[in-house]
């Protein structure tokens, strides 16, 4: 599943820089220059979707006999089967928005609880000496691993989900926001020492704003993990109404490959989009200062 | 100006010792009357520094007493040390906010810290929009707004350029002037400490200790022309010459 979002997320990121406005152009006539410049930028990833589109056609129709095809359906029969046929599509959506209700959930749960875990842990050096290492193995115990004795403890429906979604987002949201937390200039620190900060106030008008982009980082880890658990939750707890996951998993074992496809197309698309929903929102809340700050300190 | 005789700072035989075996400081024997203003200069890793950080109480000495008479202390970095998400005006009123100070008193006090050194009409701005010197002012009036009776300055010019640095040496003194504070300040440059002070001394090279003391007689404030008095390079020249005899 991973392999899915990850070329999509690198679209995304080469399309932000391309479109840069602030490009200078050494050109007689800027405006024009610029704006053909941008106009390339923007083909660009259009042009790469053309290519993969004929490629994909190619596979379909050169590669595989007409019998062995379902391996993979040409795109515009993707189109007409699945997207297109609305009593097809809208359990799909049912599902994606499901999912979707599982990954926010857990990415909530996930950010209160690491969060607040940073926070804790930078208070107090005990804490983070006697808590950080099970963080760091809670990253690396492999999700499958203990997915059924999540099912054990947690039934085989919603929780279980939005518990695996929790376990896989903690660790970048605690790690990210230590990082934030424990990197604010000591001469800052200073500063409020100086002025008789109370605790509270250190870490509510300096350290926290000082993390604010460190958090930010991590929610946007964070949030395409989260999606990832979702959708591993939806395949190995199916009770109650189907996930994306549960229905990538249905249409496989029915050898329905048009549906398959769509829906994998459907979750990529999820994931780009939260990637998309966070990148922005980060942007909103840190950038007018941090850019600016990086640029003009020291 | 009402004699007094009490001292805004007093340092009595300070020594301070890091756990590594280093003497930063050694004996050192220091006292800053109100009005006073005394400049430090020293090679670098003296302990200038490590003598502003005990005057403050960031340091704790680990021999002899510091003591400062009123706890208005008033402390400018050698970076300005904003925080880059507040506006100007929020970074100045930070240290009476943090103390618990009224909103509508705290506001009228940042403004007229902003108007004294001169950054009227910049009270939104972020720190990152502004230049090196410009930030430097910011942070000079948020340790003038709680009107100290003690500043103390860390090289706080340090990373300006020539010109900037001469004319945010003249608004300080011209700041001194009008406001009248006690004040130690910290500088490897000997005009610049000459300029300002009305007593500069000389610390030696590692284990820091005060060799030699000067009197700089001009009266505040003092025109930018100064700098280019014959006298004003006799004085300079002497304190150049302490400097070198201790760094030996």
């Amino acid at each position: 599943m991973s392999t899915d979002t990850t070329p999509a997320t690198d679209a995304v990121t080469k399309t932000a820089a391309g479109t840069d406005p602030g490009a200078p152009t050494p050109n007689l006539r800027p405006d024009t220059a610029h704006s053909g410049r941008q106009w390339a930028a923007r083909l660009a990833p259009v042009a790469s979707l053309a290519v993969f589109i004929g490629i994909w056609y190619a596979v379909s129709y050169l590669l595989l006999t007409p019998e062995r095809r379902f391996l993979v359906p040409p795109p515009h029969q993707v189109l007409s089967v699945a997207f297109l046929d609305w009593a097809r599509l809208e359990p799909m959506l049912l599902a994606l928005s499901l999912t979707a209700q599982v990954a926010l959930a857990g990415l909530v749960i996930a950010a209160v609880l690491g969060i607040t875990a940073a926070a804790l842990m930078s208070r107090a050096s005990w804490l983070e000496r006697s808590l950080y290492p099970y963080a760091v193995v809670l990253q690396t115990v492999p999700i499958l691993a203990i997915v059924p004795l999540i099912g054990l403890w947690f039934g085989f429906g919603f929780t279980s989900r939005v518990v695996v979604c929790v376990l896989i987002a903690l660790f970048p949201m605690i790690a990210n926001t230590l990082f934030g937390l424990q990197s604010v200039d000591r001469a800052l620190h200073d500063l409020f020492t100086l002025q008789k900060a109370s605790r509270w106030d250190r870490l509510r008008k300096l350290e926290m704003p000082a993390a604010l982009p460190s958090v930010f980082t991590g929610l946007r880890t964070s949030s395409g993990l989260s999606v990832i658990g979702a959708i591993v939750g939806d395949m190995f707890f199916k009770q109650g109404s189907p996930g994306i996951g549960t229905l990538l998993d249905v249409y496989r074992s029915r050898l329905q490959s048009e549906e398959l496809f769509a829906s994998i197309i459907l979750a990529s698309l999820f994931g780009i989009a939260v990637f998309a929903v966070f990148t922005l929102i980060g942007r909103l809340a840190v950038g007018s200062w941090h850019a600016s700050a990086s640029a003009g300190e020291r | 100006m009402v004699a007094t005789l009490g001292t805004a700072l007093r340092l009595d035989g300070v020594e301070k010792r890091f756990p590594n075996g280093t003497i930063a400081l050694e004996k050192v024997e220091l006292a800053i009357a109100p009005g006073d203003f005394v400049s430090v200069v020293g090679p670098s890793g003296c302990g200038k520094s490590t003598l502003l950080r005990l005057a403050s109480g960031l340091d704790q000495p680990t021999a002899g007493t510091v003591h400062t008479s009123g706890d208005r202390v008033g402390y400018v970095f050698q970076d300005a040390t904003l925080l880059p998400w507040r506006s100007v005006l929020a970074n100045v009123e930070l240290p009476a906010e943090l103390a618990g100070a009224d909103k509508a008193e705290r506001r009228e006090r940042a403004r007229d810290a902003i108007r004294l050194v001169g950054l009227e009409g910049f009270e939104k701005q972020l720190p990152g929009q502004l230049s090196g010197g410009m930030r430097m002012r910011v942070s000079l009036a948020r340790a003038l707004m709680m009107r100290p009776s003690l500043f103390l300055f860390d090289e706080p010019f340090g990373a300006l350029d020539e010109m900037t640095r001469m004319r945010m040496q003249e608004e300080l003194q011209r700041i001194f002037a009008e406001t009248g504070f006690a004040g130690l300040f910290i500088t490897h440059s000997v005009t610049e400490a000459v300029f300002l002070s009305s007593r500069v001394l000389v610390m030696s090279a590692r284990p820091g200790r005060i060799v030699a003391e000067f009197e700089v007689p001009f009266p505040h404030p003092r025109p930018a022309e100064l700098r280019y008095d014959p006298a004003f390079a006799r004085i300079a020249g002497e304190v150049s010459a302490a400097l070198r005899g201790g760094s030996q």
